[in-house]
């Protein structure tokens, strides 16, 4: 109850005194002691939080020397999720699949759980289109990244930020 | 943990040349390995690390899990359907454990 609130607005509390009043006044009226100074400071004032070193070394290891362009690669995700346990993701790529242009893997990348990489996908030509779609978990508020390689060699990329009022992982 | 329950679904009708999504899903609790028990001891990772999908003996598609997958892990790809055939999926964990489930492709 006092952790919800503030999060699911996805905005700064500091933003609407009279919201902020209201919000107040029903946790004391319940009697929660209301964490303001806490939670919605960390998921609406800070969306830079820091890329773990885990998430710069394994990105290095698939990008290589290569940059990536953000063409091509939609990534959805929902901005905020409630139990980052279970955040559906879907990725798509627009590509003819064929066996001159098709892409070669697709990764998902977080920036902030103990373990960088959540998954690496392999297509074929069988495939006929390139997207996938799963459940995934963040251990708090962070970036996702996609990458994927095509079978020229060249990188694409989608980032996306997710709000996480619940943090998944077992450590968040 | 053991696997159970893994289920294939496409849509009913199908027919050569159509682009389906295969949704699948498994029952595995999937531990990362971050989690501590009562005693504030690691709790060992085991999650289902691999996923490979196979049409009449080919390999179509292939996924790597990290700890980073939700329990009983949904997983949904594309593919194009060439004719009637076998659809073999396989889900591989941690403990060097595998299950096997077949699904029949019949388009019009």
């Amino acid at each position: 109850m006092d952790v919800k609130l503030p999060d699911q607005s996805g905005r700064k509390p500091s933003d609407d005194p009279s919201r902020r009043a209201v919000i107040s006044a029903t946790a004391g009226l319940v009697g929660v002691t209301f964490g303001l100074g806490h939670r919605p400071a960390r998921a609406a004032d800070d969306p830079g939080l820091a890329y773990s070193a885990q998430y710069l070394e394994a990105l290095a290891k698939l990008t290589g020397d290569r940059a990536p362009t953000a063409t091509r690669l939609k990534l959805d995700l929902p901005e905020l999720a409630e139990n980052g346990n279970m955040v559906p993701f879907t990725v798509s790529l627009v590509s003819p699949m064929t066996p001159e242009d098709n892409v070669r893997w697709l990764a998902i990348l977080s920036t902030g759980n103990p373990q960088a990489l959540i998954a690496k996908f392999a297509f074929s030509p069988a495939s006929g289109r390139a997207n996938v779609s799963g459940r995934l978990r963040l251990a708090r508020t962070q970036d996702v990244m996609a990458l994927a390689e095509l079978s020229d060699g060249t990188l694409v990329s989608g980032l996306a930020n997710v709000k996480v009022t619940v943090g998944g992982c077992g450590a968040g | 943990m053991a696997m159970s329950k893994p289920r294939i679904k496409f849509p009913d009708a199908i027919k050569v040349g159509d682009v389906i999504d295969v949704k699948t899903v498994i029952t595995h609790m999937m531990e990362t390995g971050n989690r501590r028990d009562a005693d504030g001891l690691t709790i060992p990772r085991d999650i289902i690390n691999s996923f490979v999908a196979k049409f009449d003996g080919v390999e179509v598609f292939r996924a790597t899990f990290g700890s980073g997958i939700s329990a009983n892990p949904y997983l949904s790809f594309p593919l194009r359907v060439t004719g009637p055939g076998q659809l073999e999926c396989t889900w591989t964990d941690d403990e060097g454990k595998s299950l096997t489930e077949t699904a029949t492709l019949t388009p019009a």
